[in-house]
């Protein structure tokens, strides 16, 4: 019935916040950016790729991140994609927003 | 925000382009995954079925990536317009009668929105109209009168409200300049207007100038210079505009031609339409002017500032110091109207009628199409539910349904738009009408704008009812029950039946009201108009200049009435400066030895007529005798009058043989019957008749003939023999009497062919909606109907009842539709005449109209009821 969407284990909001975090990295294609925060989270952070390019479509339109076409490790043809200013502005206010959300419940399940 | 905005349209505009690189990214990520486990040493073939199947459905993820760039809704928007085109086409018949029903009502719409918007909202054409101002002469009764030039002179200069005042000449007379010279001599229209007529209102001649000062000090009459109407540039001067500075000979004397007008100025269609007019001249304000009493038609400009109420008290305590300071002059009272009200104020209860009368025929092709598409709906019934089985939500259908609709009138509105081009053009050329105006009806971008409102909002309409349907559908009975697409249940019977009792209903109120002033027009035609239009005929014979004095132009008429006389078939031939239903000069009259105080003698209008003239326009003799040619200026001052001045000059006496105070002295020798002057609806006022032989007083002079031939042949005949008189006679057409009497009617006739035609529309929707509605009914009930003939109903029993069932809902929609006609009804008193706004016949009249229509749109399902055969019926299931 219907299409049932795992959207990753992810508070709403928190793939967006990561990838904007990823590409403070360089200039990164959307396969790298996939690899790069399942490496990193320790496998524990899998990314969708039925969420990952949505998720890109989404960031570029809002202008925060911008895609170019470029050549890969291999030399085939990829989008690799930059932080703009307004994405590393809007990542500042989200990794804020998130630090207080995750802190609330962290003392609410007394972890801290 | 406006920068995301345009990112998004820049998308979405290149959205073919993104969705193919957004797959050869995701390609691209495909073989990234792949590579890495063919590096883990899997097969390349395995690890590249794998990838795919990891990265899951790529169309899926393309459209979800898409989604963020095509705002959501625009892409349900041209999915439901794709589907519902699919669903016309599979549909046509259904499409095509939308589509017609629609079109016609929008069509009939938008052209009563056209006539409206440029008889109504549109502004006048000239610079600011809204500070424009008609002035008349209330006098003394309810009438309205011009202005005594001395009074206007007066007012002008000494008035504060207005920057300044303009008139014209309000006597002027279609045809009174004869243009002669190169080229076949014409009557042509020319108005005399102040010189600072066009100024005031904002009009600027396209090559030329206006009038000067200097060219309106001339002899009254006289005129020196004139001013082209763009119209006869064109058509008599080729669009010369070498023209300015040349001479035309206008009534035997040159005149210089010093500017033309735009197209846009149209003189006749503000001031007096179903004329036109092809000139102007300088009228000069001399004391001639003066004496010839109450002769100007006037508009102010008004300040910035002053409203209408000042200009009025201010006026009132200007007339009565006029008053005391020219006992002489005639009596004022002054009438101030904002222009825009004088021009249109006459037709905006007809118009308003008219628009009402749109508004409900559309409610009647909404109700009519709502019917339809729940028709429809049943069929669709399981599609519907099926589309909610995968998951459609009820919104997403409803919105469905209404894209369609809304699609359908538009296709209507397409339609509409070419109906109501056609019918603005065929409007706007209604030049017999008399309506303000009508000349300047054109279907525009407001009236564009106005159509696509009526679309969309049609659509919704007839579109929302059906809609709000559609969801309540149980989809598992209906699935379930799929031998039978329709269900029928009693909700949508109720609806169905309340539709077209309310169209039954909407439709008995336009045949009312148009029934109504359809009987009104009737009424009108009937009145005994004091002469007999039919088999005569009028043509313009001015004396030329050359027929300088009384006695030449005596001889001249003489010549002309004999020469009229001997054309086969005229029975009879007179003279008049005025024929009836045309102008509205009057005098004040009296029993001569009488003395009357100021403002106290009776009026009367004035004609001027030769003998012959009262049997050429057929107006009887009631006592005493008509004029004859021995009534001349060598014998009695003599005079005829008509009843109702008889009547009141000497009540209860005999008139025959009096005397009237009218130039020194008249003797009454006829009393005629009395003619209505003014219009068909109003009584006939006091009238008096002059010989033509005995008076200079007559400013154009028109030779009534009566023939006992046909009227076809007459012109020719009569103008080779006039012309043995009068080379230079112009070749304009010979107008009948009964073309003065249609004119006259032509705006009540307007109304009645508008509005009966809705009512036919109305009912021809209703009985369709009847037809539709009972044939339905038919059809669902085909397995009960084959049962009761098997069980020995007969034909006719089963007709009588479903007849019967038609006869239910037209009775109910008739009891509404009556009702609220008596109470409407009264809203139209003032267009009716001769009938009551409740008058019985008219009522039941079209009640039986409406029930026998009835009955036959509910006998043709009838009929195919009574034929079904009982065994295929109840087979069926």
């Amino acid at each position: 019935m219907g299409t049932d969407k795992p959207k990753a284990d992810l508070l709403p909001g928190t793939l967006d916040m990561l990838v904007l975090k990823i590409l403070t990295n360089g200039h990164l294609h959307g396969y790298a950016i996939a690899q790069l925060i399942q490496q990193l989270s320790d496998d524990l952070l899998r990314v969708e790729e039925g969420s990952l390019y949505p998720a890109l479509q989404r960031l570029e339109l809002n202008g925060w991140i911008e895609g170019d076409w470029g050549l890969s490790a291999n030399n085939r043809r990829a989008r690799f994609y930059k932080l703009t200013a307004d994405g590393r502005k809007h990542l500042h206010q989200e990794s804020a927003r998130y630090r207080q959300v995750t802190g609330a419940v962290a003392r609410i399940m007394g972890f801290a | 925000m406006a920068r995301r905005l345009r990112r998004r349209l820049r998308y979405w505009l290149h959205s073919s382009e993104r969705q193919r690189l957004l797959w050869e990214e995701m390609e691209f990520h495909i073989d990234a995954i792949a590579q890495e486990w063919i590096d883990n040493g899997m097969p390349p073939q395995e690890a590249r079925a794998a990838a795919r199947r990891k990265f899951g459905n790529m169309t899926q993820q393309s459209e979800q990536s898409r989604e963020t760039w095509i705002a959501r809704w625009m892409s349900d928007l041209l999915h439901d317009l794709r589907y519902s085109f699919r669903g016309m086409r599979r549909d046509a018949g259904f499409t095509a009668f939308v589509i017609v029903i629609a079109g016609l009502g929008i069509g009939a719409s938008s052209t009563v929105f056209s006539v409206v918007n440029a008889l109504l909202l549109r502004p006048l054409p000239f610079r600011d109209p809204s500070h424009l101002v008609w002035i008349a002469n209330q006098g003394r009764g309810a009438e309205e009168y011009s202005l005594q030039s001395g009074h206007f002179v007066d007012l002008r200069n000494r008035n504060q409200s207005f920057s300044d005042l303009a008139g014209w000449f309000a006597f002027y007379n279609p045809g009174d300049s004869k243009l002669t010279g190169s080229g076949e001599p014409e009557r042509l229209t020319s108005v005399p207007v102040t010189q600072n007529f066009f100024d005031i209102l904002g009009v600027q001649p396209i090559i030329g100038r206006t009038f000067v000062a200097e060219e309106c000090q001339g002899r009254f009459g006289v005129p020196g210079a004139a001013l082209l109407s763009h119209g006869l540039w064109q058509r008599r001067f080729a669009s010369d505009p070498a023209i300015i500075g040349s001479k035309l000979i206008l009534n035997d004397v040159p005149v210089t031609v010093v500017g033309v007008l735009p197209p846009t100025f149209d003189f006749s269609a503000t001031f007096a339409p179903a004329s036109s007019t092809d000139l102007f001249v300088p009228l000069a304000l001399t004391d001639e002017l003066n004496r010839r009493g109450n002769t100007m038609a006037a508009i102010g400009r008004i300040k910035p500032g002053v409203t209408i109420q000042a200009a009025r008290s201010e006026f009132t305590a200007l007339t009565d110091q006029l008053q005391k300071q020219h006992p002489e002059r005639n009596f004022i009272t002054t009438l101030l109207r904002p222009l825009e009200e004088h021009v249109s104020g006459r037709v905006r209860p007809a118009l308003l009628v008219l628009a009402c009368a749109v508004g409900v025929v559309m409610l009647i092709v909404c109700a009519n199409l709502a019917n339809l598409q729940l028709a429809r709906m049943g069929a669709r019934q399981r599609e519907m539910a099926v589309r909610a089985a995968l998951g459609a939500g009820r919104s997403r259908l409803l919105r469905q349904m209404l894209t369609e609709s809304v699609a359908l009138s538009c296709g209507g509105a397409i339609l509409g738009i070419l109906l109501a081009l056609v019918g603005t053009r065929a409007l706007s050329h209604l030049d017999a009408f008399r309506i303000p105006l009508l000349s300047s009806v054109r279907f525009d971008a407001t009236a564009l704008g106005f159509t696509l409102l009526a679309a969309f909002a049609t659509g919704v309409l007839f579109g929302l009812l059906p809609a709000l349907q559609a969801p309540a559908i149980a989809v598992q009975d209906v699935l379930k029950d799929a031998g039978r697409g329709l269900s029928g249940s009693r909700r949508h019977t109720w609806l169905r039946n309340g539709l077209v009792v309310s169209e039954i209903a909407l439709a008995c109120m336009l045949l009312v009201g148009a029934g109504l002033l359809t009987r009104s027009l009737l009424r009108v035609l009937e009145v005994n108009l004091g002469f007999r239009p039919e088999k005569a005929a009028a043509l313009r014979i001015d004396p030329s200049s050359q027929y300088s004095s009384r006695d030449k132009r005596n001889a001249y008429f003489d010549e002309m009435l004999r020469r009229a006389r001997s054309v086969p078939g005229v029975s009879a031939a007179g003279l008049t400066d005025v024929l009836p239903l045309g102008g509205d000069r009057s005098w004040g009259v009296g029993v001569k030895g009488v003395t009357y105080a100021k403002g106290q003698f009776p009026e009367a209008f004035v004609r001027i007529v030769s003998e012959g003239y009262f049997e050429a326009t057929g107006i009887p003799l009631r006592a005493g005798r008509f004029f004859t040619a021995r009534d001349t200026p060598n014998n009695e001052k003599v005079i005829v009058i008509n009843e109702t001045l008889a009547r009141t000059l000497w009540p209860g006496q005999n008139a025959i043989g009096q005397v009237m105070s009218q130039d020194g002295g008249r003797r009454v020798i006829g009393i005629v019957a009395d003619v209505r002057h003014h219009a068909l609806e109003d009584a006939a006022d006091s009238e008096m008749y002059i010989p033509m032989r005995q008076t200079g007083d007559y400013a154009a002079v028109d030779l009534v003939v009566r023939t006992t031939h046909s009227l076809d042949g007459l012109a020719p005949a009569l103008r080779a023999e006039l012309r043995a008189v009068d080379p230079n006679l112009p070749a304009n057409e010979l107008r009948t009497l009964q073309m003065l009497v249609d004119k006259a009617v032509s705006p009540r006739r307007f109304l009645v062919m508008l509005l009966a035609g809705f009512a036919a529309f109305a009912l021809l929707l209703a009985s369709l909606g009847i037809f539709a509605v009972i044939s339905y009914s038919v059809t669902q009930r085909v397995q009960e109907i084959g049962l009761r003939m098997a069980l020995g109903a007969s034909a006719s029993e089963l007709q009588r009842s479903i007849v019967g069932q038609t006869l239910k809902l037209a009775g109910m929609g008739l009891a509404i539709g009556i009702a609220a006609s008596f109470a409407l009804a009264g809203a139209i008193r003032d267009l009716l005449f001769g009938v009551t706004a409740n008058d019985p016949m008219t009522f039941i009249g079209m009640a039986a109209l409406l029930l026998t229509v009835a009955a036959i749109a509910g006998y043709f399902p009838a009929r195919r009821a009574s034929r079904i055969d009982p065994m295929i019926a109840l087979r069926a299931n």
